[in-house]
């Protein structure tokens, strides 16, 4: 564990992007003594700009705090993208699994309705799904776990694949072990590490995934949320143009976090792959 | 003077290693016409040795202190366009491994008419590729040259870099384990040609082997690599011979003998009979000619009480295929396994459970067949905790069992990587010792290790043996470590078993071409190796 943290340590900008998550962990989770009372409150004057009438990154155009908005937006991005990652895993990982360690028919059937799912742009499929079953925080988590899958499948059944042949997984089979207790104790915690990397940036997607679906009006109406805010400065952004950046700067910020963390995590996960390209650069 | 004179080399490690130099204060010289080689145990040095006199070093390694002199001249502070043309020109270098080392998109003949195009010798490559390729033994040059690797054999593959390494008439080739990938009889045949067209030619030769009975085969002065230096330099028949070094000399009586003696033979009852077992592999399909591989047929065999039986034969033989269907690590399509009188082949994964308790399986590559990220103790128990014995009970069995295989209990609670492969070896042996097997299949135990380690993982195995009473099926390319530890042999070729009797028999007097063939080429036969 001491050698996992060294050799993040060594990626600069991993470190940075930790940092910046963390703050914004943090923003979340004191945002209800930050800015107390409801985000969808009237806090000062429509249309002030930053600075002004004590209000930090200033006001919409029905006088509500921008700031106070990020900060509870905050939360429901956050947990969003952990949700609808874990939802994700939970089926990409299963499928994956029993795709790779089985092979043959199970393989085919499985990869074949994957295929069915990544056929259809992604994006798309959410709005269609968001859409069907009514804008709300539930059908939004569920429509980005049921587009971001896919990956994890296949990422999932290729470890699984390889690991299958290795020696050790014969030597499970060979003394007897339920294939259960061989796909949970012997392949699985072997193929964590491209998963863990991988979720790192399933999380910033599922982010920007929400972002975006607010941003058409299709997110939970009674939520405050970085594409809302995003969304409806839209149509003033020449007059107030704080109203869209400041959320727009939140989501760049968390989603650049995000990306870096991943990489750190793939470099001190994968160090041999890490130390050649620091050793090309 | 001397072709290559290599003075008080010395390259250091990056900071971390185990220790501060990979090669320390390494002196030697190779003469036009000799060939000089340098053994070594893996992480010796002596491939870096080779790398250096090359200028092939990777940033990390820097050298220190020392110098290369090459014809004269002093290749350590020759600029790098300089050495590039001396390499190919005047120095060349084969590899281990003839699969990675050529272009697989280019044809053969390209790639040696590229040798001679790039040193400006490219008008005559018409005339010369073909003269190449037969210079290395290849049937048919012209047709050689115009396929692409992946069509020749790993024998062929490593002719064809001989081809290229020789295609400028170097006056030093240095060749780092040159036939270490590739069988038995094929090794033969590529040290012979070595030592051919070196004579020939009146080249001189570096080679890097880890291995004494090639040595004995190929050299004419041996320099003896420990741990970054050179413990022991001198002429071929004096080190082989008359050993001074102590370390020279455990590891030339780690050599396995080769000579089988005459066992009693065994008369009790059968523990595994194999009866007209055959697998076969099928691909391609749909679009293309559809492959058939014949891995197992004609391959019975049958396997008495408290006998070792020894499978040898090549890659692809289909040795480890049969010894897999064994413990059903592959499901053959016909014939009967009969375990005891019961045909273990039609058992359902379920049916099949008890019998894992009694036919165990130790792996080939200890780096791959125990789990990274489980420990010793937990690694060696989880056998009996599946079978249903308490884990205490299990642990404390565990901490018995690496006794016996002579590692510290300590281990118990540390992960693989903190050990050595002959350490892994033993744990690998442990487990499949903890579940009490009467029936042991060893897949190539010892090939991945060094030849000390090698001797004490059979001399572990043979007594584990003879104190257990275990029945064992050994599978190995090495008919050296085969006629060490076996009482009875099969040799097998292209899936079928051509030849089987007491091991002392087949040794003495084999009766099959390809028995004979493959005697033939272990090497350094004509050498026994001192009494110590």
């Amino acid at each position: 564990m001491r050698d996992f943290w060294r050799r993040f340590r060594r990626n600069k900008g991993a470190v940075v992007g930790l940092v910046i998550l963390l703050l914004v962990v943090l923003l979340a989770a004191t945002a209800p003594w930050l800015f107390p009372g409801s985000p969808w409150d009237m806090a000062g004057a429509p249309f002030s700009p930053p600075g002004e009438m004590g209000m930090l990154l200033g006001t919409d155009s029905l006088g509500r705090d921008v700031a106070a908005g990020i900060a509870h937006g905050a939360r429901i991005s956050l947990l969003v993208g952990a949700v609808s990652t874990a939802a994700a895993l939970l089926v990409g990982v299963t499928l994956g699994a029993v795709a790779g360690y089985l092979g043959g028919i199970a393989d085919d059937a499985v990869m074949r309705f994957t295929e069915f799912f990544q056929t259809i742009p992604s994006f798309v499929l959410a709005i269609l799904l968001v859409a069907i079953f009514t804008p709300s925080i539930g059908s939004v988590v569920f429509a980005i776990a049921i587009v971001s899958w896919p990956p994890v499948a296949r990422v999932v059944r290729a470890e699984f694949l390889s690991l299958r042949g290795r020696e050790f997984v014969q030597a499970a089979e060979v003394l007897g072990k339920s294939r259960l207790s061989i796909v949970l104790t012997d392949i699985l915690p072997n193929a964590l590490s491209p998963i863990v990397v991988l979720s790192s940036l399933m999380v910033a997607s599922a982010i920007l995934l929400e972002s975006a679906l607010s941003f058409l009006g299709l997110g939970d109406p009674n939520l405050m949320t970085w594409g809302f805010l995003i969304g409806s400065g839209r149509s003033v952004i020449r007059l107030a143009w704080w109203m869209s950046v400041f959320p727009g700067i939140a989501i760049f910020l968390t989603v650049l976090a995000l990306n870096l963390v991943g990489e750190g995590l793939s470099d001190a996960l994968n160090p041999r792959l890490a130390r050649q390209r620091g050793g090309a650069a | 003077m001397s072709l290559l004179r290599v003075d008080g080399l010395t390259v250091a490690l990056p900071p971390g290693g185990d220790r501060p130099h990979a090669v320390e204060d390494v002196s030697f010289h190779v003469d036009a016409g000799e060939i000089l080689c340098v053994v070594g145990e893996s992480g010796s040095g002596k491939s870096i040795s080779a790398n250096a006199v090359m200028g092939l070093l990777p940033k990390g390694l820097p050298v220190r202190q020392g110098s290369i002199a090459f014809e004269g001249r002093e290749l350590l502070s020759l600029a790098p366009e300089a050495m590039r043309k001396l390499r190919g020109e005047r120095l060349a270098m084969i590899f281990q491994e003839p699969m990675t080392a050529l272009n697989p998109l280019m044809r053969v003949g390209d790639q040696i008419a590229e040798v001679l195009r790039v040193h400006g010798s490219g008008a005559d490559a018409a005339r010369r590729v073909p003269e190449l390729l037969a210079a290395v033994n290849l049937p048919d040059p012209a047709a050689i040259a115009r396929s692409h690797p992946f069509r020749l054999s790993g024998g062929q593959r490593q002719r064809v870099m001989i081809a290229m390494a020789l295609a400028l008439e170097p006056a030093l080739l240095i060749a780092d384990e040159p036939t270490t990938a590739l069988d038995v009889t094929t090794q033969m045949q590529i040290l012979r040609l070595i030592r051919e067209i070196q004579s020939r030619r009146g080249m001189g030769v570096l080679f890097i082997t880890h291995d004494f009975g090639v040595v004995a085969e190929i050299a004419d002065r041996v320099a003896v690599m420990q741990r970054g230096r050179i413990v022991e330099q001198g002429p071929a028949a004096e080190v082989l011979n008359r050993p001074q070094h102590s370390y020279t000399q455990a590891l030339i009586a780690a050599v396995p003998h080769g000579a089988a003696q005459a066992r009693a033979a065994i008369t009790t009852a059968p523990v595994l009979e194999l009866r007209g077992v055959e697998k076969t592999y099928r691909r391609g399909g749909f679009f293309g000619a559809r492959a058939v591989v014949r891995a197992v047929h004609d391959a019975d065999i049958s396997l008495r009480q408290g006998e070792t039986l020894g499978l040898v034969g090549e890659s692809g033989s289909g040795k480890s295929t049969l010894a897999r269907c064994v413990v059903r690590l592959v499901e053959p399509e016909r014939g009967t396994i009969a375990y005891h009188g019961t045909d273990l082949r039609p058992l359902s994964r379920a049916g099949w459970k008890p019998y894992r308790r009694r036919i165990q399986m130790v792996f080939q590559d200890p780096y791959a067949s125990l789990n990274p990220r489980r420990t010793v103790g937990d690694t060696i128990a989880e056998g009996p905790v599946t079978h249903g014995t308490p884990r205490a009970q299990a642990l404390e069995r565990a901490r018995e069992l690496l006794r016996l295989v002579q590692l510290d209990p300590g281990a118990m609670d540390r992960y693989p990587h903190e050990f050595s492969g002959g350490q892994r070896q033993r744990i690998g042996i442990a487990r499949a010792l903890a579940m009490e097997p009467e029936l042991l299949i060893a897949d190539e135990p010892v090939s991945a290790l060094d030849v000390s380690v090698q001797a004490q993982v059979l001399a572990l195995l043979a007594e584990i043996r003879a104190r257990l009473g275990l029945t064992m099926l050994f599978i190995t390319h090495d008919l050296r470590v085969a006629a060490q530890i076996c009482d009875r042999v099969a040799v097998m070729q292209r899936g079928a078993i051509v030849e089987q009797g007491p091991t002392s028999e087949v040794f003495a007097a084999p009766r099959h071409a390809y028995t004979r063939q493959l005697l033939d080429s272990i090497p350094g036969r004509g050498w026994t190796p001192p009494e110590l």
